[in-house]
């Protein structure tokens, strides 16, 4: 039996549910909808969710209401809505969980956020490869719309929301806020140099509103049960609220578990993951995604709230948890992730472009025992030459699996040099040949 | 510039070279005219239709002719330049034919971890394709590619619209089997969930 009260996950654990709009009003869907559109005011549906502490779910962990109060108030023309239901961070997968088995707690949330901020359109950008995803929120948006949930005047209300699904065509940085801005306007996803901030200068130009799906999810139970009750889940005052935890790699039951935040990674791992799926101990985990620096056993006991998360030197960000077991090369590991930077750099900034290229290079160098001593050195100049100075927050994410390793693992690192250099004395004649 | 020479999204993808098929300008507005005013009425400024107007002429095709892009344009009162500059950032849109089937095994860290590399062996050594290759017959295309979001189901890979997680040898092969006698597989993924049931 669940120890933590479902919120998200609940009406998709329940037998035979299908996702279906009478499934959904069943368990008391478009609830939060009908109470809310025309009734509270929009403003005071902001308040609540100021109040009740929600913080977006896509990586950076901004305050909700908050963002949806940068909006100018008096300005008259259209205000756009954009779900970022992108979802392409390695380790990452529970949106794809959210839209495909409970679309309509999706679109309620949707709709719930375009009454709040004003906004008449909503565009969910998921990413192209969920083909499945944008036919399953397709067909909702279909069946909302014919129950008068969704469309002009909702319900009677006066209230007019669309909701359009926007497929995206394979590009991670599309998921970078100004970067899906530019993709939804038909333009390659290059990020946008900010500010100005989508709030006021977003999707053509009007005011714009980014938020995840999980966010969005959030919010018919925030306003159905109240800001007090979200706020007493979790790590209050800073982290309120569960998480979908989308946990993978070497564990014996990976998949997606609700908990609460700040549940520690022991219990998140050891006890709902299954633990490890050998007898091997772990050895290394991300906590919130690629983007996200290592961590070690040593931090089994942070909680995954954003505030302890941080104080570990790493990131809550999107939740995607990956277990490493004793044995896996970590150099190997931030190769990895390193190759998938380098092939997502959008191009646009000089030191993500050059550095991911010339970082790829060097591991490659390192982990295919070619490199030498200064090549330690050299990742560590071009991660410090990347990290803060570029368009957008990819150039800090990409340098983090390696700024990690090295300070983790710098031995694996020293080994393999050593390795190459012993090789190389072996065979003089390749001594001059490592490029 | 130099943006396309040292940018790794624009030369690993098999699709990525402009192919020779002529297209008359007005194909796609005789044969899907509805479906392309019902897409331009979903925004209010029509470069927004570009992608999806892309992905319609993958359908019909495979991938995306340069008459295409002419005409599609030719639709959204752009230049040709722009729709190629928007076509060749994303992956997904295919600028060169690939194979009927194509076949897209994810080898980022998640999945690499439980077994990627060995099914790209598998898959390499049964159709004798490398990542970037197609089948002599024209049927399979082999590619490597980045997370797709199903990293809890590991390893996987993606087969035109479909998934196909927590594979094994044996269901690579029976999905290989499905795909040659009947196009597709009853063993591809339906709305994600996993665990099944969680606690
Ligand atoms: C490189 C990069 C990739 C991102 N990818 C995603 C993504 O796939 N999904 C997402 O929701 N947010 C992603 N974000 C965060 C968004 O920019 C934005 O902060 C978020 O969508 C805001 O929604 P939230 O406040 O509800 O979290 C990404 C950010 C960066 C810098
Ligand atoms: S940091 Fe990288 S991904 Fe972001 S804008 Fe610059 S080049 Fe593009
Ligand atoms: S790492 Fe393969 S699906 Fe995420």
């Amino acid at each position: 039996m669940p120890k933590h009260e479902l919120v998200l996950l609940k009406n998709m654990m329940q037998p035979g549910y299908t996702g279906s709009l009478a499934d959904y009003e069943k368990a008391g869907g478009y609830q939060a909808l009908r109470n809310a559109l025309g009734k509270v005011a929009p403003t005071d549906v902001t308040a609540t969710v100021m109040k009740s502490g929600l913080r977006g779910r896509g990586g950076a962990g901004f305050p909700t209401g908050v963002k949806w109060g940068f909006l100018p108030k008096d300005y008259q023309g259209p205000r756009y809505l954009c779900c970022n239901a992108d979802e392409s961070e390695p380790g990452t997968f529970k949106d794809r969980q959210l839209m495909e088995r409970d679309p309509h707690q999706v679109l309620e949330g949707i709709v719930l956020a375009c009454y709040a901020i004003g906004a008449q359109s909503a565009y969910i950008y998921i990413r192209g490869e969920m083909v499945l995803g944008s036919r399953i929120l397709e067909r909702a948006i279909g069946e909302a719309r014919a129950a008068g949930y969704i469309g002009k005047n909702i319900l009677g209300t006066g209230v007019t929301v669309e909701v359009w699904v926007h497929r995206g065509a394979g590009a991670y940085i599309c998921g970078e806020e100004t970067a899906l801005l530019e993709s939804l306007e038909g333009k390659r996803g290059l990020p946008r140099v900010k500010p100005p901030f989508p709030a006021t200068h977003g999707l053509y130009n009007k005011p714009t509103v980014v938020n995840n799906v999980e966010t969005l999810a959030n919010l018919p139970h925030i306003l159905n049960r109240g800001p007090e009750w979200f706020a007493s889940i979790g790590s209050p005052p800073k982290s309120t609220g569960t998480r979908v935890f989308c946990v993978s790699g070497h564990v014996k039951r990976p998949g997606n578990y609700e908990l609460p935040m700040g549940v520690t990674i022991r219990e998140l791992v050891f006890e709902h993951a299954g633990g490890m799926r050998s007898d091997k101990p772990l050895k290394a985990f991300i906590p919130g995604g690629a983007s996200a620096p290592f961590l070690t056993p040593d931090h089994l006991d942070v909680k995954l709230d954003f505030e302890s998360v941080a104080a570990a030197g790493s990131m809550l960000g999107s939740g995607g948890v990956t277990v490493m077991e004793e044995g896996t090369s970590m150099v190997w590991a931030a190769l990895r992730l390193m190759e998938f930077f380098y092939h997502e750099s959008c191009g646009k900034c000089s030191p993500c472009r050059e550095g991911s290229s010339w970082l790829v290079q060097t591991m490659r160098r390192i982990m295919a025992k070619r490199g030498r001593m200064q090549d330690l050195e050299t990742l560590t100049d071009l991660c410090k030459n990347i990290a803060g100075r570029t368009v957008c927050a990819f150039g800090d994410a990409e340098v983090s699996p390696i700024m990690s390793t090295l300070k983790h693992w710098r031995h694996e690192y020293v080994t393999l040099i050593h390795e190459a250099e012993a090789a190389n004395l072996i065979r003089p004649e390749s001594a001059g040949t490592r490029h | 510039m130099g943006m396309c020479s040292v940018n790794a999204r624009s030369v690993e993808h098999p699709g990525r070279h402009l192919g020779e098929e002529k297209w008359g300008e007005t194909v796609l507005k005789e044969k899907y005219g509805k479906e392309i005013e019902e897409i331009l009425s979903r925004y209010p400024v029509k470069r927004s239709a570009l992608i999806p107007l892309l992905y319609l002429a993958q359908r019909e095709h495979g991938y995306i002719t340069e008459a295409a892009m002419t005409e599609i344009a030719g639709l959204l009162q752009l230049t040709p330049p722009q729709v190629y500059e928007t076509a060749t950032f994303y992956t997904m849109l295919n600028l060169k034919k690939v194979g009927t089937h194509h076949i897209q095994v994810c080898k980022s860290l998640m999945c690499a971890l439980v077994g990627s590399d060995t099914v790209i062996g598998w898959i390499k050594t049964k159709l004798g394709i490398a990542p970037g290759e197609t089948t002599a017959d024209g049927l399979f295309t082999l590619t490597a590619v980045e997370c797709l979001a199903a990293c809890g189901t590991a390893p996987m890979m993606q087969i035109n619209d479909d998934y196909y997680e927590r594979l094994t040898e044996e269901k690579v092969d029976r999905i290989l089997a499905d795909l040659r006698t009947t196009g597709t597989s009853p063993l591809k993924s339906g709305p994600y969930m996993w665990p099944e049931s969680t606690r």
